[in-house]
């Protein structure tokens, strides 16, 4: 997303456009991306009614012989419809499943786990997602601000003795895969010094509730997956924001800046870091979906209760309505995230509200 | 032009040096490994000692031994060959993609433009990883190929924006556009000016494709979808898991391939370090040597006056 | 980028009357010398520069691209980053209230920032880059004004904000807009309101007019000088146009390679140039007042600083350079107050009178400024 400076005559005319075109103008670009982000999900809906029917065999076959002989009974009639409502029915042609798959959506039925027989999908998924949204929501966000923060001071002091260390050593760590850290933070904090538990997301021996127990075994058992993710995550957006902010003091903008004698913190924040994160946070937007997969992956170290365990498991196991309707929901909400990230992308930068 | 300059200043840095330097050496690790794990005694990677069942590092094995009696260095280095394997083929897929899909966008501009455009951006912001994990799931039983192919396939999308905007900037250039004017076939064009102006960024692409391929296969490999038969650094680390390595305390088996993941990993993020210090040349007056002089020469003023 | 023409109207009478004050002096800069670090030898961007300013002055700046110039800007207003040091020199500023006098190379950053904005301000070339395209313009002006003065109220900043932007003909609702929202000439004359807002005695400006048209530039020069006047703040005005400055300085200095190789009135270096770079440059554009002549331009193109000659540094380049003039490096000489650094103007370094300044290089078809500009 180039922004190029618009020719003299159509800025001069724009200067006093009637309140209605520049409110639709304003909002034009949130938009724009709005429409994007219905088309990014209805093409992943179609990639996920497709994905099984692009397969060999036929998975709504197998599936229900997995079950009868999982559950050693015949399975009832409306779970048979809806597993081939999912996967396919050889009754039906392509244009009438996809109907049949969209109504099944719109009830929320994602089909029966074969594991965990006969608990519905979007039950198992429901229970997860909260965890998976207080760890990795959490983590990306506090993961963002801390490197984000760091990465101004780097720049800012880009060449000092800090910045030469700090540099060098965060590029080591955003090149660590996030499962091996996670790993490694098991072995030492977990296993040799014991100070946190090795697996789970709660002590089980709790009542689940808003009790303080509990909360605080949450906290206990987050807190390691938490670290080990911001540890792994925040260098990304460190090297990022570094770069930026040393291209961004050499602007003039920030030049006069000090030339106006302002204080060092307001030159750094409301000038250079202010202007210098907002590619950083289109990036953040893009890399939404590689930081949630490698956080799936931090959670099934730790067996943490979310939904990267819960995608861990389907798969061990084959349990295809589960794989399904997990990847449906997880970029589903990598979407929604991502025009959350957009929308704030719109407050920060007063230009893009402009753009017709 | 840039690449003329690009090869010139590889040279110089030492964080271009070095990394490449790294990559280098597991490179040969990779081409030499299984010679080097058959000439060597007691260094084959899948023969099982019995007799040294979960060793630590000992004379006998410098990085222990597995659950099954497997030598860790020997697996190391043969898992150098599959990582880096999957890493290439995966890139080398990748980078084609990205060319394919973003070199006519930045060209063509319009509607081929948005029709692309929309194209990577609809898979820069679909989570990769799961998707893999779904596509690799349904492929029961795949081999280190199929893998390659399946990140390939998924993972072109941020490099054909890089692609996009460098190729939009170079057509716009004038003597592109004067050859079009001109009535120079598009193929030409494309292939003979504007492709060869893209070449440092390909190439830089192409790195952090190797990298990014060696890592999908981790984590794709950990969560069980790999060729059970190779050796790669994503398998050892899956068969530590699942030995529960951890709560053994082995970490001999499971620090080693993340180990090299991790300095592959650094080494290709120092080259495009130093990449982008040639490209930026206002990153270039913040290295350390230059500030350190610039405030040594600021001193003897304050000390004069 | 070609500056176009001037037409001869609403000039100063240059170092007549107007708005110089008696009381002395607001600069001096002495010895003034800059270096790049780079992983070789350092490279000299502006050696040994010294030059005064008289208070309500505007001294203008002249020189090819690479001669220095802007490296002085920054060195002067004291805003460098590295790989730009400045290595030796003064530049002592003298207060308007009788203060202590102050050496902005030696000064801490307090002391420094104190003075900025209040005594020394900056107008960078490109108004569309100088201001922060996140914040709305009159924010710009408030954090100065009140960074400045402590007890001023946010609203009082605003309207201060809007007052300052009336006086450059732009009217104070606009201090609610954004930059991007203004056109070119609004920003540029925005930009010079901003550099007044705390009332300097001292204004650099960076070829301010160079991304504007021709008729803004007009406007934006004559609203320079009647601020001048009423506000009487000296200003040191960088450019490569010296047709531009003959016609606003009071006084001009040419800087080649890094250095000033003549420093005089404005009619003293139009009508009596003694620098054979002067010369060369005066020639190389139409001439104001004379019917049109052939233009002559500068044969050569400007040193590398990388690489500066041995001696003088415009020898290479000089139709009248004789024996001695690739060793030694001549001094900036005074003599009733028009200074030269030439051999020919040396008393002892003169092989024979002053050749006639019409017989100059050989004429070529191109003008110094293309050369100049493009390099």
């Amino acid at each position: 997303m180039t922004t190029t400076e618009a020719p003299a005559t159509p800025v001069r005319a724009a200067a006093d456009p009637p309140a209605a075109v520049r409110a639709v103008r304003r909002w034009g670009f949130l938009l724009r991306r709005l429409g994007f982000y219905a088309a990014a999900a209805a093409a992943a809906i179609v990639l996920n009614f497709l994905l099984p029917r692009l397969m060999p065999g036929d998975p709504s076959s197998a599936i229900v012989e997995e079950l009868q002989r999982v559950s050693g009974q015949q399975v009832p009639p409306e779970t048979l419809e809806s597993i081939r409502a999912i996967f396919g029915d050889p009754d039906q042609n392509l244009a009438q499943q996809f109907v049949g798959y969209l109504g099944q959506l719109a009830r929320f039925d994602l089909g029966v786990s074969v594991v965990n027989f006969p608990v519905p999908v979007s039950e198992l998924v429901l229970e997860a997602l909260p965890w998976t949204l207080l760890l990795v929501g959490t983590t990306t966000v506090l993961a963002f601000v801390l490197g984000t923060g760091l990465g101004v001071i780097a720049g800012w002091k880009a060449g000092s003795r800090l910045d030469s260390i700090l540099t060098p050593l965060t590029a080591f760590l955003s090149s660590v895969p996030y499962f091996w850290v996670a790993l490694l933070a098991l072995w030492v904090f977990g296993f040799v010094l014991g100070w946190f538990p090795l697996s789970g997301g709660y002590d089980a021996n709790l009542a689940e509730g808003f009790n303080l127990p509990f909360l605080a075994s949450v906290l206990h058992y987050g807190a390691l997956p938490a670290a080990t993710i911001v540890f792994s995550a925040f260098g990304g957006w460190l090297l990022g924001m570094r770069n930026m902010t040393v291209t961004t003091v050499r602007e003039d903008y920030v030049l006069l800046a000090q030339a106006k004698g302002l204080s060092r913190g307001r030159v750094i924040l409301r000038y250079a870091a202010r202007n210098a994160m907002l590619p950083s946070f289109t990036g953040f937007a893009m890399a939404l979906g590689g930081v949630i997969g490698g956080a799936l992956l931090t959670e099934t170290v730790f067996s943490y209760p979310g939904i990267g365990y819960l995608l861990f498991e389907s798969l061990n196991k084959r349990d295809y309505p589960m794989m399904q309707g997990v990847f449906l929901i997880v970029t589903l909400a990598t979407l929604l995230a991502n025009l959350l990230a957009d929308s704030l992308y719109v407050v920060l930068d007063p230009r893009i509200r402009e753009q017709g | 032009m840039r690449t003329g300059l690009l090869g010139a200043g590889l040279v110089r840095g030492w964080k271009v040096r070095v990394g490449l330097s790294v990559i280098g050496f597991f490179v040969l690790l990779a081409l030499l490994g299984p010679w080097l794990t058959a000439s060597i005694p007691g260094l084959d990677p899948r023969a099982n000692d019995l007799t040294a069942i979960g060793q630590p590092p000992s004379a006998a094995h410098w990085l222990g031994t597995t659950q099954f009696g497997q030598d860790v260095l020997a697996q190391t280095i043969e898992g150098a060959r599959g990582s880096l394997f999957v890493g290439f083929l995966s890139a080398v897929i990748g980078t084609a993609l990205a060319i394919l899909v973003g070199l006519p966008a930045g060209y063509f501009g319009g509607r081929t433009d948005s029709w692309l455009n929309f194209l990577s951006n609809l898979f820069i912001v679909m989570p990769v990883l799961p998707l893999i994990l779904i596509v690799a799931g349904y492929m029961q039983g795949t081999g280190l190929w199929v893998i390659a192919l399946i990140i390939g396939f998924f993972g072109w999308s941020g490099g054909a924006r890089t692609i996009r905007a460098q190729a939009m900037s170079v057509s716009n250039r004038d003597f592109v556009l004067a050859m079009r004017t001109l009535g120079e076939p598009h193929h030409r064009l494309l292939f003979h000016e504007v492709l060869p102006h893209l070449t440092g960024w390909i190439a830089a692409m192409f790195l952090s494709g190797v990298i990014g391929g060696v890592m999908a296969e981790a984590g794709l490999a950990f969560l069980g979808i790999s060729d059970s038969g190779a050796i790669s650094w994503g398998t050892m680390i899956q068969a530590a898991q699942q030995q529960s390595a951890v709560l053994r305390g082995m970490w001999w088996w499971f620090v080693p391939p993340g180990l090299c993941i991790a300095l592959v990993a650094t080494a290709a993020t120092l080259v495009n370090f130093g990449v982008d210090e040639l490209a930026n040349p206002k990153l270039r007056t913040v290295r350390r040597s230059v500030v350190r002089r610039a405030q040594a020469a600021e001193t003897t003023v304050g000390s004069d006056a | 980028m070609v500056t176009q023409f001037v037409p001869d109207t609403d000039r100063p009478d240059a170092g007549t009357t107007s708005a110089r004050r008696a009381d002395g002096d607001v600069l001096h800069v002495t010895g003034l010398t800059v270096e790049y670090v780079t992983d070789g030898d350092p490279v000299r961007a502006c050696a040994d520069v010294t030059f005064t300013l008289r208070r309500g002055e505007i001294l203008g700046v002249a020189g090819e691209s690479g001669s220095g110039k802007s490296t002085l800007i920054t060195a002067l207003t004291r805003l460098q980053r590295p790989p730009a040091v400045t290595t030796g020199g003064s530049i002592v500023f003298y207060p308007r209230d009788g203060g202590p006098a102050i050496d902005l190379v030696t000064a801490t950053p307090k002391a420094l920032r104190a003075l900025r904005w209040t005594s020394l301000s900056i107008v960078l070339q490109s108004a569309m880059d100088a201001l922060n395209p996140v914040m709305r313009l009159g924010a710009q002006f408030a954090d100065a004004l009140r960074t400045h003065d402590r007890t001023l109220t946010k609203d009082a900043a605003w309207a201060r904000a809007a007052e300052l932007l009336a006086t450059v003909g732009i009217s104070g609702d606009r201090a609610r807009s954004y930059p991007h929202e203004l056109s070119g000439g609004m920003r540029q004359r925005a930009s010079i309101a901003l550099a007044l807002a705390c009332g300097p005695e001292l204004v650099v400006m960076d070829e301010p007019t160079t991304a504007v048209d021709v008729v803004m530039q007009r406007q934006i020069l004559a609203q320079v000088l009647r601020l001048r006047r009423t506000l009487g703040f000296a200003v040191v005005f960088v450019t490569h146009d010296l047709s531009l400055l003959l016609e606003l300085a009071d006084r001009i200095a040419i800087m080649y390679a890094g250095r000033i190789v003549e420093l005089g009135t404005a009619r003293e270096l139009y009508d009596d140039p003694r620098h054979p770079y002067t010369r060369g440059l005066r020639d190389s554009f139409p001439p104001l007042h004379a019917p049109l002549t052939r233009l002559t331009g500068i044969p050569g193109t400007p040193p590398d600083l990388r690489r500066p000659p041995s001696g003088c540094p415009f020898h290479p380049r000089c139709p009248q350079r004789f024996a001695g003039c690739d060793t030694d490096l001549p001094e900036l000489v005074t003599k009733g107050g028009h200074s030269v650094a030439c051999r020919l103007h040396e008393p002892t370094g003169r092989p024979d009178p002053v050749p006639d300044p019409a017989s100059g290089p050989a004429s070529g078809p191109a003008s110094a400024r293309t050369e100049g500009g493009a390099s």
